[in-house]
């Protein structure tokens, strides 16, 4: 499945490329409304077609790229830095209070969806992307939580910690110096996934109108301002969600294709 | 089993009364004063007071807790900030299309997954398994409600044969509710039922690696009736935990593609009351939904159990 890795990869690389571009230089100003030029199907100049401002949608997914990735890599920061060492203190001390009373912590968080913990915060604090990027934060802790907590489970049991166990080290010197070593591919695996997800996420959020608000450019900000267009200029919702899809998709076949590279043994089950 | 069913009934109660604290703390205790948060920074004093004691706020906290979880028990979710309704009043106006659309979901999903997901997995490594895999993939990468309204533009706009939108009601005919959760239902289902038949999928594929699928064999059976009657049986067990924690998604998926259809389900009542400041309705539904995905992760670990002896004993 060599392929499907390489596709992912050069899919991927291609929005962050274009997310990073964003920065200095997009074909047209976003920022500018061009209203005689609105609603243009997708021609040589605006080769991605023009939304109901004239502003050009090439340039508006490039921006969007930007706040999808960066709203969805943070998720993924916040849920990796608090769910891991959750997990690897919950194997550390497998049996005990603290490991019983961590995972019951992640049940609980599980039963709130992503969906809901952003109704909560928008509810009280008002829409934004901190919002989502909390929500969706929340949501990782778990996920990564139980997967670290099930892989140091075990490693636990192998004779290379058992040695280090007898050489005198701490369980939490034993957590850092060799179970994260060993789990790290796993997490980069799972990392790419809840990437993808993430995306999704943000997206289904800000089409919602508790994610990013205008006028900070995103995926899923455009497909509900088109909604309404859909008949009168498919492009305007076709486009934005394409890019959904592709990124999505290549990121999916990123994280397959390094699951079965760097460690053919690990079959993770996809949630 | 019944201790296990009864150990997990504990843990069921404690998670409720567990999450129910977190979410009255998060909409009545985090944002100060609801009677404030609700008339704004220009509110006169006494305003502010009568609305307090008319919404009961000025009670100890511990106090509100309790009777709000007393009246949830009974049926009683308060009464709407803005609308002065009953809560539960408005809650089981919208019930009425949130969950048939999650179930009318949940039933595609699975009409379409397990099919694709057997096919696959007894043509595996063949160019049919690579096909389902491959769409799966693409199933697996479509936002829900993005495909939604590719939906809209070929169904409703091009092809008419479905409305673009709206709810005519359930008291107008059963058909004509259903014709218009159609669009939603399968639009909710089609990303799920990539899960699902990948799932299905790897779960058959596990079982017709087992030994007594080479037993079936070995007495004689074809492939195809090993599959049936042995290995999908056998697969059905991981499949039904991911439908039961399906259910939950798509109860609360709903809420965004009742967006995209203008279906007056729990996804507009919840939105309208963001908007309004009806901290209350929020509270409710919120709970409401987490209520269900608790008892329904509940009801399916039961499931489990019943059907596999070998669980119970992991409390």
């Amino acid at each position: 499945m060599k392929r499907g890795l390489i596709l992912g990869a050069v899919l991927t690389l291609m929005f962050v490329a274009a997310a990073l571009v964003s920065f200095v230089w997009t074909p047209f100003d976003i920022e500018s409304l061009d209203i005689p030029n609105k609603l243009h199907a997708p021609n040589a100049k605006n080769i991605l077609g023009t939304d109901h401002f004239g502003r050009d949608i090439l340039s508006m997914i490039m921006m969007g790229a930007r706040t999808s990735i960066a709203v969805a890599l943070l998720a993924v920061g916040i849920g990796m830095c608090i769910g891991m060492p959750l997990g690897l203190w919950a194997a550390a001390r497998r049996g005990a209070f603290i490991d019983e009373f961590i995972m019951r912590g992640n049940d609980l968080i599980f039963a709130f969806p992503s969906l809901v913990i952003a109704i909560l915060i928008t509810a009280v604090f008002g829409a934004g992307a901190v919002n989502a990027i909390i929500a969706i934060g929340i949501f990782n802790i778990p996920v990564f939580a139980r997967l670290t907590r099930g892989a140091a489970l075990s490693l636990w049991e192998r004779d290379f910690i058992l040695a280090a166990r007898v050489s005198g080290k701490s369980s939490f010197r034993i957590s850092y110096e060799h179970i994260l070593p060993n789990i790290a591919n796993l997490m980069i695996v799972q990392g790419t996934i809840q990437f993808s997800l993430g995306i999704l996420a943000e997206a289904a959020l800000s089409y919602i109108g508790l994610g990013a608000q205008p006028p900070t450019a995103s995926w899923g900000r455009m497909l509900a301002d088109a909604q309404t267009l859909v008949s009168l200029a498919p492009h305007v919702a076709l486009m934005p969600g394409m890019a959904i899809v592709l990124m999505v998709l290549g990121l999916n076949l990123l994280g397959d294709g390094l699951r079965d590279w760097l460690d053919p043994r690990m079959r993770v089950a996809r949630t | 089993m019944i201790r296990y069913a009864l150990s997990r009934l504990i843990s069921l109660t404690l998670s409720l009364i567990v999450a129910s604290m977190v979410i009255f703390a998060v909409i009545e205790v985090i944002p100060g004063d609801p009677a404030s948060f609700m008339l704004g920074v220009n509110a006169r004093e006494d305003t502010l007071a009568a609305l307090r004691a008319e919404m009961g706020l000025d009670q100890p906290l511990h106090v509100r807790y309790v009777d709000w979880v007393w009246g949830m028990l009974r049926g009683d979710f308060g009464n709407s900030w803005t609308y002065k309704t009953p809560v539960a009043d408005m809650i089981a106006d919208r019930v009425w299309v949130s969950l048939p659309l999650a179930l009318y979901a949940l039933i595609l999903s699975t009409l379409l997954a397990f099919p694709a997901g057997i096919y696959a997995a007894s043509r595996r490594g063949r160019i049919g398994d690579t096909a389902v895999m491959s769409a799966t993939q693409l199933g697996v990468a479509i936002p829900n409600f993005w495909f939604a309204m590719i939906m809209v533009l070929i169904f409703a706009i091009n092809l008419r044969w479905f409305s673009a939108g709206g709810f005519p009601g359930w008291d107008r005919g059963f058909w004509g509710g259903m014709k218009a959760l159609t669009l939603p239902a399968i639009s909710l289902a089609l990303p799920q039922a990539a899960i699902l038949a990948r799932v299905m999928r790897s779960s058959l594929l596990d079982m017709l690696g087992e030994d007594f699928i080479r037993t079936a064999r070995a007495k004689g059976l074809s492939k195809r009736q090993a599959l049936w009657r042995h290995a999908v049986r056998n697969a059905l067990i991981p499949v039904l935990t991911i439908i039961g924690l399906q259910f939950s998604f798509l109860l609360a998926g709903g809420i965004i593609i009742e967006q995209v259809f203008f279906l007056p389900g729990l996804g507009r009542l919840i939105f309208q009351a963001i908007s309004a400041r009806d901290l209350i309705v929020v509270e409710s539904v919120v709970m409401l939904l987490v209520f269900v995905v608790i008892v329904v992760n509940f009801a399916v670990d039961l499931a489990y159990a019943a059907v596999d002896p070998r669980l119970r004993t992991q409390a």
